[in-house]
């Protein structure tokens, strides 16, 4: 199992177990985290799991795919390090990560 | 069936296709008659390469399921060349992951007006509408970005006491223990004072903008429909009074509605005509037809599904995830169209350059092989909000979060008000394979 903390914008934090290999969209939706959706099922396909990833874990989490770039492109709230959660594979590197998440999902 | 990488149907290009109008009559079954367990019947046993599902009459029936039914489990991915003098012949995808493997590959399928747009039937290239639903990247998203704002959270939390407001006072206007139509009474009057307010156009006028709705997507053929010249003069009077608009609002300070936006937006503000007009009938049906039919759809499934009914009226709680139900069931844009930019394989089958591919949306939401029970209407599905209703990949929905707003709105107002909104009849059902919505439902709201 990976921790993996979840901010919501409001600073709600949510504490959640998320097993290796699972993308981090999946941990959300099955541990009732607000604020991430998924409604494509994990295709980077629309950006309902959208999250900032802060700058210390951006090595470890990796770059955005082109898909998963045009999808957060067209983001109101995209930042420089704006990912989609789905995107990310719980790893044991990944141990204590914080995703952020914008104040609103589309 | 047999992959056949070797199929040498292709659609018949554009323009030099055989496509010219009016258009040549349609090849129909010969039938004894048209009642649906006839044409259920039909569709159940003809030979595929017999059916033009894009023909209006399996849209007006709901008999199309049927059809879509049998494309998922025997040929997925599906050439119709029947009727091709009259649409060029197309390739009907779907399962939901060869239709999410085509909506998000937008490299290679491509939206350009130009090319036919996003619709079965094309664009009239005599009369091209740029839109950005039907551009392709970079333009696409730079033109969306400039109204995008518009169903932001921030403008979404402002809107929702005035959604609840006018929710409120239309369903307290509602007749008690008399036949009325649903669709006119609450579906149509929500939808157009919505986007009245998007456009900052005057509410007292806003059924002009469910008229011109109507038009963009109404098919000329049909009796009673403007024909196609006369369709494109209502549109120009349409262009003609949003420039108006257009003109007062460039040279003041913005307020925040679309026409607004568009006129301040670097990436739009120098829009031709023809454009301005595309965008407006983009956000015009966009925020118009969709909405509409699932404000009526709700009320017609929940009375086909009477235990449902019951579990909502037990769990109001239930109405977000309902919403999602409702939206997934009712798929009110059957279709997205794109065309291949490249030969390529998808489900086994050679699609070639230029070929027309449709995306059957109302067809991937009753996938069995993705989701469970597809078939039916279940109000606390798990993960509700999975469907292919707002479509994928970077032309998904812009005012998906609206929509849900309007709708879970409305259902919360009509718990606190109605135990029960009674179907009388049968709904009559928009004859088009694009729209798939209702033109009129009689209800009953016990006194």
């Amino acid at each position: 199992m990976v921790k993996i903390i979840y901010v919501e914008h409001n600073g709600a934090r949510h504490e959640v177990d998320v097993p290796e290999g699972e993308n981090l969209m999946e941990g959300a939706v099955q541990n009732n985290v607000p604020g991430i959706d998924g409604d494509c099922g994990g295709n980077a396909a629309c950006a309902t799991c959208h999250c900032y990833i802060p700058s210390e874990w951006e090595a470890l989490t990796g770059s955005r795919s082109d898909q998963e770039d045009a999808m957060i492109e067209l983001a109101d709230t995209a930042k420089p390090n704006s990912r989609l959660a789905c995107q990310i594979k719980a790893s044991a590197a990944l141990d204590g990560l914080e995703l952020h998440m914008p104040a609103t999902q589309h | 069936m047999a992959t056949r990488l070797t199929d040498t149907r292709v659609t018949q290009s554009l323009p030099q296709g055989s496509v010219t109008w009016p258009l040549p009559p349609r090849h129909r079954p010969d039938l004894p008659n048209l009642d649906k367990a006839t044409l259920e019947s039909y569709l159940r046993s003809a030979p595929l390469e017999e059916i033009d599902i894009a023909d209006p009459l399996w849209w007006e029936t709901d008999t199309n399921h049927v059809y879509f039914k049998r494309l998922r489990s025997d040929a997925p991915v599906f050439f119709t060349h029947v009727n091709s003098n009259r649409h060029r012949g197309f390739w009907n995808v779907t399962r939901w992951n060869d239709v999410m493997a085509v909506d998000t590959n937008h490299q290679v399928f491509s939206s350009e007006a130009t090319l036919g747009g996003i619709t079965l039937f094309d664009m009239d290239q005599d009369f091209i509408m740029p839109m950005f639903i039907a551009m392709d990247q970079p333009k696409h998203d730079v033109q969306r970005k400039a109204v995008n704002p518009i169903v932001s959270g921030q403008n979404l939390a402002g809107y929702e006491a005035l959604i609840r407001e006018r929710t409120q006072e239309v369903l307290d206007g509602l007749p008690r223990g008399e036949a009325f139509d649903w669709v006119d009474r609450v579906s149509i009057e929500l939808t157009s004072r919505m986007l009245a307010t998007l456009f900052g156009w005057p509410q007292e006028r806003r059924r002009m903008l469910t008229y011109w709705s109507d038009i963009s997507t109404s098919d000329p053929e049909l009796p009673g429909n403007p024909g196609k010249e006369e369709r494109q003069g209502i549109l120009l009077g349409m262009l003609q009074e949003f420039t108006m608009l257009w003109n007062e609002r460039v040279n003041s300070e913005p307020t925040g509605d679309l026409v607004s936006m568009l006129a301040h937006n670097p990436a739009t503000r120098n829009m031709p005509p023809m454009e301005f007009m595309g965008n407006l009938v983009l956000l015009i049906v966009g925020g118009n037809d969709t909405t509409r039919n699932s404000i009526t759809g709700g009320v017609y499934f929940l009375n086909k599904n009477p235990q449902e009914y019951a579990k909502l009226r037990a769990n109001h709680g239930l109405v977000e995830n309902m919403v999602s139900e409702i939206i997934r069931y009712q798929t009110p844009l059957a279709h997205m169209r794109r065309t291949a930019l490249q030969d390529t394989v998808l489900g086994g089958q050679l699609i070639h350059k230029g070929d027309k591919v449709v995306m059957w949306y109302s067809s991937a939401n009753r996938d069995d092989t993705v989701l469970d029970r597809p078939d039916e209407f279940i109000i606390d599905r798990a993960r509700a909000r999975q469907h292919m209703s707002f479509g994928f990949g970077i032309h998904r929905c812009v005012g998906n979060r609206l929509a849900e707003l309007q709708l879970k709105i409305l259902w919360e107002e009509i718990l606190k008000r109605f135990d029960n909104i009674e179907v009388l009849d049968e709904p009559e059902r928009v004859p088009s394979a694009f729209v798939r919505g209702y033109k009129k439902m009689m209800v009953r709201i016990p006194a």
